[in-house]
């Protein structure tokens, strides 16, 4: 019955947080989730370590404010975003999106709308250690067009 | 509408990932003559050095303001915080 946000450098127990998620809601008949991790290769080059750098205030301030709008969008009755920052390395847990809802056609779609939001609007930068050197991952079109699905412009890749 | 001219801002910026680095610094105050995000950045860029580089039109630049995203045209205000950063890269 909440909506919260956190932003950590420790790792966190999946089954834990969807355990808190759902307690004491017995409406809830659905419970989705999506966990992103650390590959050990991105673009072509092996990734020994990634730093996570994020704007402080404004990132809890942007997931509050997708989250408002999946409220609005789904019924749904929860959410929890949980995002790691700081140094990561490859199997790492990153990035932790779960809902509940009544039926699972909700917390499905929710899932997947906050995790698109998030990709194209929340203020992170990674920063990847490979044997060519630390570079700046490059943002991907792609997820601009997986945000545009949900009648959203993004324009995080435009110039 | 009036236009206010020679009106001084005290403006805190932020810098971001790449911005940040280039740059060498996390954040610094200012007091500015802008009026927009857009002519606080062209302040910016005529600085010259990096400030120039990492901030030239045509480079993509997200700019929020009061940490909201928000287009160049948004009217700056007094104290407000602006940030400027790369493409986002999370999840």
């Amino acid at each position: 019955m909440s909506f919260t946000v956190s932003i950590q450098t420790q790792d966190f127990d999946v089954s834990q947080e969807l355990a808190a998620l759902r307690a004491g809601d017995a409406r809830v008949g659905a419970v989705c989730s999506f966990l992103g991790t650390v590959r050990e290769r991105n673009d072509g080059s092996s990734v020994a370590s990634m730093e996570l750098e994020h704007y402080p205030g404004m990132t809890e301030k942007s997931i509050e404010a997708m989250m408002d709008q999946a409220k609005k969008r789904f019924d749904i009755f929860a959410a929890r975003v949980i995002h790691r920052v700081g140094l990561l390395h490859p199997e790492d847990q990153i990035v932790f999106v779960a809902v509940t809802s009544a039926h699972r056609g909700e917390s499905f779609k929710a899932c997947e709308f906050l995790m698109d939001y998030l990709k194209t609007q929340a203020p992170f930068w990674k920063k990847e250690l490979t044997p060519e050197g630390a570079r700046w991952v490059d943002a991907r079109v792609s997820d601009d067009q997986a945000l545009a699905r949900w009648g959203i412009e993004a324009t995080n890749t435009t110039p | 509408m009036s236009t206010n001219f020679n009106v001084t801002l005290n403006v805190k910026l932020k810098y971001f990932a790449s911005i940040r680095e280039a740059i060498g610094l996390g954040s610094e105050n200012i007091a500015t003559q802008a009026v927009t995000l857009n002519t606080l950045r062209d302040e910016l860029i005529a600085r010259g050095g990096a400030y120039a580089q990492v901030l030239a039109h045509g480079r993509a630049v997200r700019m929020a303001l009061n940490q909201d995203l928000c287009e160049e045209s948004a009217p700056l205000s007094e104290g407000c915080e602006v940030a400027f950063f790369p493409p986002v890269t999370g999840g």
